[in-house]
């Protein structure tokens, strides 16, 4: 591997490990979109994908999302094998995505989007109905507990926030995503206080242990959030390492490749 | 002076943005509205035998509402679910005419059954093969009604059942037996609605189907489901309809249908999907029903009642507006 950031990388054991991706491969037609790449994921860390667009960000993704199947190569989820045949098998497998568009729908509450395609419900004898309370209760307790602000876990979502709604959908992600939760460039659609917010927020869950992987094309915040940076490049890993003591010019040297030429 | 007169601004469009207050309410309001008027015009009205036949004469259009509301907060459309009635309708005629040994309840059942086929046709068509509401069940109209008047060669069928007979005059003290059917339906639909895993997923397709299928929804299900339960309650009402007219009737009733929809959008549900309730369009079916017979009662020429009623659906839509704009 071309440890393009001049550190060492010591990749940690296994049990903290919550992705390792090995070799992975993926060509569309005659184009290959992803070419042997191999990288991973800690746990209590926030781990960012940097890329220009083409480099093989969203192929890797959707790879780990179960949207692409993989040509060659084995993605690994807390040290276990995983085929991700669906978005489905992904989604059960503990792997959750907080998409561009979000995946809120406008005209339900904050509750019912929380939970939407995973309800709780009670049951007595062939009747199952919505445990709407518990729900309540639970959604309540888990945005107090990442301090994320909405007006009542009752509220549409259409009423808040574009800051709020993202919380909303992170926090949604972290909650079932007990594996992985990835985020495409969660704050780019947000204004400078609530993208403040907005990575508290992503903190607070790193600080709770829960594995984020962030794809963002704002360097400050790839800097400033997170613990690790892996770099892709025409399809290939062109480096990666810790970002401690990383600078945002380096960054974009090795996105660019600038830093290949001689000098 | 205007940092005076701010609060006061504020206060009044808090209340009049207060979210869905007009949009849940336009149909009790507007039958509130109603009652006043036609209770001062015609003083039998409200009397307590003009509520009861109101309210059994609406039994049948609040259940079509029903059904076309769940298809109609999916934002989808059943043109077909008053064919599919006259359809049912045939179909028990037939059981009873050529297969009488089997039993009314038979004859009952196999009106619902048929409603279920083709409700369940529809959905398949819509959701599998991928072709427009709009047109699947427009062609569903044609289909259903042209077997009805194929299987009877157009001529109605009498049906003389005990059974039907009691159903449509019999009560549980003032309130007739078919007023309890359409209340278990609505209380029903309700509960199914705002209650259960398929209600906040019926909620999710009409609301955003993009973002419902990437939360796991499975849309093609709840599609079929609520097309389905339209052709069940057609089918329901199909009983109701002939125990009501005392025969199987092949032609259609055409303004059933209008009044089926005018019904759920004065309701409140959404044409977009996504939002809406059952009460509502109960309400709404009701107060249709009751606008048709306070026009009679106050012997206003049964011409002007599609007029008016025009009004009132496209008024009550603008109220609803207001609160959305």
């Amino acid at each position: 591997m071309d440890v393009g950031l001049g550190q060492e990388i010591t990749k940690p054991a296994t049990p903290a490990l919550a992705l390792e991706v090995d070799d992975l491969t993926k060509s569309f037609g005659g184009i290959v979109a992803l070419d042997g790449v191999s990288l991973w994921a800690a746990r209590g860390e926030v781990t960012a994908i940097v890329g220009d667009n083409g480099a093989g960000k969203s192929t890797l993704i959707k790879c780990v999302t179960g949207i692409h199947r993989p040509e060659r190569g084995t993605i690994r989820l807390a040290g276990h094998d995983v085929d991700l045949s669906s978005p489905e098998v992904a989604r059960k497998a503990g792997v959750e995505t907080v998409y561009q568009d979000l995946s809120l729908v406008d005209d339900l509450s904050v509750v019912q989007n929380f939970f939407l395609g995973r309800e709780d419900t009670c049951s007595l004898g062939p009747l199952r109905w919505l445990d709407r309370r518990g729900m309540a209760r639970r959604v309540a307790e888990l945005l107090s507990l990442l301090s994320v602000n909405v007006p009542s876990p009752s509220a549409r979502v259409r009423r808040l926030s574009g800051g709020q709604r993202q919380a909303i959908a992170i926090a949604r992600a972290a909650t079932f995503g007990s594996h992985l939760v990835i985020m495409d460039e969660p704050t780019a659609s947000l204004g400078v206080q609530e993208t403040v917010r907005v990575e508290n927020v992503i903190c607070r869950l790193r600080d709770q242990g829960v594995p984020i992987i962030l794809i963002s094309h704002d360097m400050q915040q790839v800097l400033r959030l997170t613990d690790r940076v892996w770099v892709l490049r025409g399809g290939r890993l062109a480096g990666g390492g810790p970002t401690g003591g990383l600078d945002g010019e380096q960054l974009v040297a090795l996105i660019t490749g600038v830093k290949d030429r001689p000098a | 002076m205007l940092s005076n007169r701010l609060p006061t601004w504020q206060g009044a469009r808090l209340l009049g943005s207060r979210p869905d207050f007009w949009s849940n309410w336009t149909a009790l309001i507007a039958l509130a509205v109603l009652c006043l008027v036609f209770g001062i015009g015609a003083s039998h009205f409200l009397s307590a035998g003009n509520v009861e036949d109101v309210l059994t004469e609406s039994a049948v259009l609040v259940i079509l509402a029903v059904g076309q509301s769940f298809v109609i907060l999916t934002a989808g459309i059943d043109l077909s679910e008053v064919a599919i009635l006259t359809l049912g309708a045939v179909l028990l005629g037939e059981v009873v005419t050529h297969a009488g040994g089997l039993g009314i309840g038979f004859a009952c059942l196999a009106a619902v059954a048929g409603g279920a086929a083709m409700g369940l046709l529809n959905g398949l068509t819509i959701a599998k093969v991928r072709i427009t509401d709009f047109i699947v069940t427009l062609g569903a109209l044609g289909v259903a009604s042209g077997l009805a008047l194929v299987l009877t060669s157009g001529t109605p069928t009498q049906i003389t059942s005990n059974f039907l007979l009691r159903l449509s005059t019999g009560s549980v003290g003032p309130i007739g037996y078919p007023v309890l059917v359409a209340v278990a339906v609505v209380i029903a639909g309700h509960w199914t609605l705002f209650h259960t895993r398929f209600g906040a997923h019926v909620l999710a397709t009409g609301g955003d189907r993009e973002a419902a299928r990437a939360m796991g929804v499975r849309i093609d299900r709840v599609r079929i489901a609520v097309y389905l339960i339209s052709g069940i309650l057609a089918g329901l009402t199909a009983v109701l309809y002939t125990a009501r007219i005392g025969a199987a009737e092949p032609a259609p009733d055409t303004t059933l249908l209008l009044d089926a929809i005018a019904a759920t959008v004065l309701g409140g549900v959404s044409l977009f999907g996504g939002r809406g309730t059952i009460l509502g369009p109960a309400v709404g079916a009701v107060l249709l029903t009751a606008l048709a017979n306070g026009l009679t009662l106050m012997a206003v020429s049964q011409f002007y009642e599609p007029l008016v009623v025009g009004l009132v659906v496209v008024g009550a839509a603008g109220l609803m507006r207001y609160q959305r704009g």
